[in-house]
């Protein structure tokens, strides 16, 4: 199908069509375009012509068996990847239909945010791991930082839990609230994008519901897309959702289509689980 | 089963445990024979006024080496000036930014420098800064050891950066960090207990150098204005008095010794305090 497919369905997507009367709005409903993407650590080519349309203020999710590539496909989106040596992209990526690749990396970076599948704080103090990103792209001015803090961690529902030891190490919280620390470090950039990668597949089922419930909140302020091996958690927090096997995109679509009625045989397999 | 040679390998046994045991016991005891063979040496000399004193004329008995003391610190304060910050930048540039092939290529290289003798060390900061100033001087001593930490802080800093996991290098990087600024605000602070105190036992190991102050910093018997004059310090003056004719400068030497031992056992013991509560912080 499916980029076609795809692309009609989003013609018919009614909440695009209501924010989009005019041309330029709909024309930024989709943020994020992969176009016939390659992506090869030295020889082995990780990712086989990976074209797809993440939709602005919208959850997109990856499922796949494990080593399939969709950490590789979400990594190519902030051109984490580049850090890497010896790797090579191929294809076209645009994020509000211009070249992610031909801007300047550290803007990207700060336009797509991204949560990695182990939490990684800073060993600094709590405020100073929200406050980093916004210090790193210039911002001095202590009350704008300290609203951004504040405001950064209200939406990664940490605020309450953490108000009075903002001076304690990031290293003292436990794992589920580390890990929504490092989703408030992302969101006080106030990236347009925020990539998660399997961000709750350390945590317990209730660390887990929280996550779920911030992204669902922060849904209207970025664009979501996360990496999942939990099938559920896909189609509780999915709009669309994508699966990955072998490096190839086998199908994209609306979350409820994919799992419900899919229209590949592999992608059956996979969410019935008669597949890894 | 053939009972003599088991009893032959019981006795082996037994013999090779107890000498084991021993040399443990004599390395351990090393440490303190010098301790207390320095202390009851030079005992009759360590008193405040040794401590806080300069050398008196040849011919007079007392004085101190107080001159020394701070000579040394200065000294060594221009080392660390000067071999910390090279090592450092050069042990990020190795860990962060080299490949694999030249990583080896500089990682050989300063093992050579390593181990180069002091003695030439010396003979270098002699004809790099001695000769072309025309005089001895605390700076000479200073570029001399500071070449002589290069080494070991560029092996340091790449050890203790590349235990920094790379998450930590990536959570920066996704944030629009640069590569340096990732380095400096987020990978140099996670490693920085361990950066401190192997710059510390860097310096501790320096700290006696003889050899190469010989002719550089060469010694002084009176306090030493700046940093460009002859400039007395601990080990060097144990080495004059040691080999001075009078029996009251050889206990002097053995004071000096102790006063020496004492300063970079310090230095030592607050390194290891600083790693291991680094590590404790860490697991936390
Ligand atoms: N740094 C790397 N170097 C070489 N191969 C890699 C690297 N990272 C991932 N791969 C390979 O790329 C493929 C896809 O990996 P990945 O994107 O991590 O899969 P997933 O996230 O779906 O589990 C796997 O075969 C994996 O072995
Ligand atoms: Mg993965």
């Amino acid at each position: 199908m499916h980029v076609a497919t795809f692309r009609q369905q989003l013609a018919k997507e009614p909440a695009i069509a209501a924010e989009g009367s005019g041309v330029q709005k709909t024309a930024l409903a989709v943020k994020l375009q992969a176009e016939n993407l390659n992506f090869y650590y030295g020889k082995f080519q990780a990712l086989h012509g990976i074209s797809l349309s993440i939709v602005t203020y919208k959850i997109t999710a990856f499922i796949g068996p494990s080593g399939c590539g969709k950490s590789t496909f979400l990594r190519t989106m902030n051109r984490m990847n580049e850090t890497v040596r010896n790797t090579r992209v191929e294809g076209k990526l645009l994020l509000d239909g211009q070249d992610l690749r031909e801007m300047d990396v550290t803007f990207v970076r700060r336009r797509v945010g991204m949560v990695f599948q182990k939490s990684n704080p800073f060993p600094k103090t709590i405020f100073d791991n929200v406050a980093y990103g916004l210090r790193v792209n210039g911002v001095r001015s202590r009350p704008v930082i300290e609203a951004a803090v504040e405001r950064s961690l209200r939406r990664a529902a940490l605020w309450d839990e953490v108000k009075d030891k903002l001076r304690k190490p990031a290293s003292a919280l436990s794992g589920g609230q580390q890990q929504r620390l490092c989703i408030a470090r992302a969101l006080a950039v106030e990236p347009e994008v925020l990539l998660l990668d399997e961000p709750c597949s350390a945590l317990d089922p209730i660390a887990t519901l929280k996550i779920e419930e911030l992204l669902f909140q922060i849904k209207d302020i970025t664009t979501i897309v996360i990496v999942t091996h939990n099938m559920q958690q896909a189609a509780r927090l999915a709009d669309y959702t994508g699966f990955f096997l072998m490096g190839k995109l086998i199908e994209f679509d609306d979350t409820r289509k994919i799992f419900q009625n899919p229209s590949k045989k592999e992608t059956e397999d996979y969410v019935t689980g008669r597949f890894g | 089963m053939d009972l003599r040679v088991s009893r032959r390998r019981k006795i082996v046994n037994v013999v090779m445990l107890s000498l084991s045991g021993v040399c443990t016991a004599l390395v351990m005891g090393v440490l303190f024979f010098i301790l207390g063979y320095l202390f009851w040496h030079g005992a009759k000399s360590l008193n405040w006024n040794f401590l806080t004193q300069v050398p008196k004329p040849s011919g007079q008995t007392g004085g101190g080496v107080a001159n020394a003391i701070a000579g040394s610190a200065k000294v060594l304060l221009l080392a660390t000036c000067i071999g910390v910050p090279i090592g450092f930048l050069a042990g990020v540039y190795l860990a962060e930014y080299s490949g694999k092939t030249f990583a080896f290529t500089i990682r050989y290289v300063v093992d050579l420098l390593n181990g180069v003798p002091s003695i030439v060390i010396g003979i270098v900061a002699y004809a790099l800064v001695v000769r072309p100033m025309g005089h001895y001087s605390a700076l000479a001593g200073g570029v001399a050891l500071g070449i002589m930490m290069i080494p070991i802080a560029v092996r340091t800093t790449e050890e203790f950066l590349r235990s920094v996991p790379n998450s930590m290098r990536e959570g920066a990087m996704a944030l629009g960090a640069t590569r340096a600024r990732t380095i400096f605000t987020v990978v140099a602070p996670a490693a920085i207990s361990g950066l401190i105190s192997g710059m510390m036992l860097n310096l501790a190991r320096v700290a006696g150098e003889t050899a190469p102050l010989l002719f550089t910093a060469l010694g002084n018997m009176f306090w030493s204005r700046g940093w460009l004059q002859p400039i007395a310090t601990l080990p060097v003056t144990i080495y004059n008095y040691a080999i001075a004719p009078e029996e009251d400068l050889h206990q002097q030497a053995w004071a000096a010794g102790f006063v020496l031992l004492f300063l970079v056992l310090g230095i030592n013991v607050t390194a290891r305090m600083i790693i291991a509560r680094g590590s404790a912080s860490a697991r936390r």
